[in-house]
């Protein structure tokens, strides 16, 4: 067993000036205040990658910076999957005995420690550098690639994706910390400037200055636990050309093993945080998982299904469309929203039924799936 | 067994070399056919797979029209169509294409100078536009 007892969430957008250690020490202090604890406590630090602090020991640089002395220290890559994974890595670390209470944070300027085109090139590097980097694409292009077959196989339409995306900043609007506060409408997502066809610049995540940061620990201690139940992974082929399927991802059975382990199935889920880091991948991961038939995510977000009051509320802090997206922080942010709710803190945000809660993240083009199932106490 | 000590080479005339064809692998084992060149088989562990000259066709499996670019060399191309072709062959690779094709059109394979480098492009083939009402 293992227990989320704090968490820290800075705001995404423009940090002017902080760089991966500032921001990453920002969440840290917050999420150590959240579970009431001292960096005398910390015995375990996880840590995911920075693009913009690219070192070959981050998790030790960190550990200096912020002050601790711990007996694990590890960092991670796996993309957007890493949040997720370090989340995982931490709750079984915890039940193999290694570490009592570990510090898992991520954090970057990406923003604005470097240049547009600089961070467009360096994530665009998950393609296979020979077979594909070569030939100009990006990542939206990788992703409008998968939407380009999604779309012919399961009916959705352009407009069903934006219906999610004015979902998610309807979210936003109700949280100081997003990056995008204003409202968006079908016709402003229809309208926004193309990027990589079918997908507008109002499909695609920002790319975001952030922190994000939890204590997770052996006892349900301090004021606000919550119980990590199920984790999962599954990891398909790295480059889209050498993805089999782009209709099936394996995520379904990525989660249905964390329900499993959580003695759990789909049905006692009441609230859930996906991976959005498109249009395309909330609308994927929802219908590939079951939290909406196929080709009806759309539908069901206009209709009010994913809001707090509806019967699944999803994202609820805007998620990486409109929250925004600092990297491995981004999908993190997914899972401080979820301690918030879960612990009845989400204020104006707050759904009335967070008692079972899915999160499903992933890395690269869909290559990389990380599913977590927490529990209230 | 011992793996290959051959270190695996691409042909000369692949266009990842600057070359005007494209190659892929088969394993003579398991008969398992792959576009990422390597010196075994990643599906039984096979060494020595053969590498050979693929043909033209395929299919249009996926498709994007690419208009924000990376790089100033590609941005001067915009927008520009990049596709995923399953090839008759049996694998699937990534090319540039024709502006206006769409999913599961029947395309040929030439290497193209393009951005300033030999790259895969896709273009429709005749007999197919033939059959357009």
């Amino acid at each position: 067993m293992s227990f989320i007892t704090g968490s820290g969430l800075t705001s995404f957008g423009r940090h002017e000036g902080l760089n991966s250690l500032d921001l990453m020490s920002q969440a840290s202090q917050q999420a150590l205040d959240d579970a009431q604890r001292t960096r005398s406590d910390i015995d375990g630090l996880l840590c995911g990658y920075s693009t913009t602090l690219p070192h070959l020991m981050l998790a030790t640089v960190f550990a200096e910076h912020f002050g601790l002395q711990p007996s694990y220290a590890h960092t991670v890559q796996l993309g957007g999957a890493t949040g997720f994974a370090l989340v995982m890595l931490a709750h079984q670390l915890i039940k193999s005995g290694a570490a009592k209470r570990i510090v898992v944070v991520g954090g970057e300027n990406r923003m604005t420690g470097q240049s547009r085109d600089s961070a467009i090139q360096v994530l665009a590097q998950v393609g296979h550098p020979v077979y594909e980097v070569p030939l100009g694409p990006t990542i939206p292009a990788y992703y409008g690639l998968v939407a380009s077959r999604y779309m012919q196989t399961f009916g959705s339409t352009e407009t069903d994706f934006a219906e999610l995306a004015v979902a998610m900043r309807r979210h936003a609007m109700l949280h100081d910390g997003a990056q995008f506060r204003s409202a968006i409408s079908v016709q402003d997502v229809m309208a926004s400037r193309p990027i990589a066809s079918p997908l507008k610049m109002l499909d695609c995540c920002p790319v975001s200055d952030g922190g994000c940061a939890f204590i997770i620990s052996a006892e349900p201690e301090g004021p606000h636990p919550i119980e990590i139940c199920g984790v999962a992974q599954h990891h398909n082929a790295q480059h889209i050309s050498a993805l089999t399927s782009l209709t099936d991802f394996g995520a379904a059975a990525c989660v249905a093993r964390a329900l499993s382990a959580a003695g759990r199935n789909l049905q006692d889920v009441e609230h859930a945080a996906i991976y959005d880091s498109f249009t395309i991948t909330l609308t994927m991961l929802l219908e590939e998982i079951g939290l909406a038939p196929r080709g009806r995510a759309g539908v069901l977000a206009r209709e009010g299904h994913f809001d707090a009051t509806g019967p699944m509320p999803l994202n609820l802090h805007g998620g990486l469309l409109s929250y925004g997206h600092c990297g491995v922080g981004g999908a993190m942010a997914h899972l401080a929203e979820t301690h918030l709710q879960m612990t009845g803190r989400a204020g104006l945000r707050q759904t009335p039924r967070a008692g079972v809660s899915l999160l499903h993240g992933d890395g690269g083009v869909l290559s990389s799936h990380v599913s977590l199932v927490l529990e209230a106490l | 067994m011992t793996a290959s000590t051959t270190q695996h080479k691409p042909a000369p005339n692949d266009w990842t070399q600057g070359g005007d064809a494209v190659h892929f692998q088969q394993c003579l084992s398991c008969h398992s056919t792959w576009y990422f060149q390597r010196p075994f088989c990643a599906h039984c562990g096979a060494v020595d797979p053969v590498t050979q000259e693929a043909g033209a066709q395929g299919v249009v499996y996926a498709s994007t029209l690419v208009h924000r670019a990376p790089s100033e060399e590609f941005r001067a191309i915009v927008p520009y169509r990049v596709v995923l072709v399953d090839m008759q062959d049996g694998f699937r690779m990534m090319g540039h294409a024709e502006l206006d094709l769409t999913l599961d059109a029947q395309v040929r394979c030439e290497i193209r100078l393009i951005a300033g480098r030999p790259l895969p492009f896709f273009s429709q083939c005749l007999e197919t536009k033939n059959h357009e009402p």
